[in-house]
């Protein structure tokens, strides 16, 4: 499933959709999970990566981990407050 | 909370001046009010001159793309004065950007159901010919000029104007 056997609580896979469709997912999937849960996101978007930094440090959630491979990333995100 | 908010106990605001009404001018704005809510900001839009358009209820389903002054389109710019050419324009952009975004009217939908604010421009109404009746319901208030430096003024808030 993912690096360091960490295991994601809800899977939300956004591959093909721009900028800010997956950012704007990820904020809805996030408020079903509670807090110090993980929400594994998958996504092609060329500025996920700069972008779900950004998002997670403005919430307090944090990126656990990611990866791209050949231009789909893959974040695990542990929700904050 | 975001973290935005905890640092000076006070949220953030994104306030847009939405003064064109074609695709290429509205899809960036709506991008960005759409998004702010997920960073934990108030978003008002100012819709202003062209822009007005898209909040009446015509306006609001015929948003098109400009093939006149536009030399971003891949074709020669002389051949957007054709009759016709708005809307082979209008028609293959938006069938791009669907795929990927949702509608204006969806895009509205969105902004309100986040908790944003959308307002008309009321001197835009007065010489625009626009009625209290001709506008979508998703419209917050009519507001003026000082209503919107008030917002502007407010160090806490990014304005922009597109």
């Amino acid at each position: 499933m993912s690096k360091n056997n960490l295991k994601s609580d809800k899977i939300l896979d956004q591959r093909g959709r721009l900028c800010p469709m997956p950012i704007i997912a990820a904020n809805n999937e996030i408020t079903s999970l509670s807090k110090g849960q993980i929400l594994e996101v998958i996504c092609d978007d060329p500025g996920s990566q700069s972008d779900f930094e950004a998002w997670t440090k403005s919430r307090g959630h944090s990126i656990l981990s990611s990866s791209n491979i050949s231009n789909t990333f893959r974040f695990l995100i542990k929700k904050g407050e | 909370m975001s973290k935005f908010s905890k640092s000076n106990n006070k949220k953030k605001k994104l306030v847009i001046v939405v003064s064109k009404g074609t695709i290429d001018m509205i899809y960036p704005a709506f991008v960005l009010a759409t998004t702010a809510p997920t960073m934990g900001m108030d978003v008002d839009l100012y819709f202003t001159f062209w822009g007005l358009n898209v909040l009446t209820k015509k306006g609001v389903k015929s948003v098109k793309l400009a093939s006149v002054g536009n030399p971003g389109l891949p074709m020669p710019n002389v051949l957007g004065m054709l009759p016709g050419m708005t809307s082979v324009a209008t028609s293959m952009m938006k069938k791009r950007i669907e795929k990927y975004w949702p509608s204006v009217p969806e895009m509205i939908q969105m902004i309100k159901d986040s908790g944003g604010r959308i307002h008309a421009c009321s001197p835009t109404m007065g010489f625009m010919g626009v009625k209290d009746d001709d506008l979508i319901p998703e419209v917050t208030d009519i507001v003026g000029a000082s209503t919107f430096l008030g917002w502007a003024a407010d160090p806490d808030t990014i304005t922009l104007f597109i």
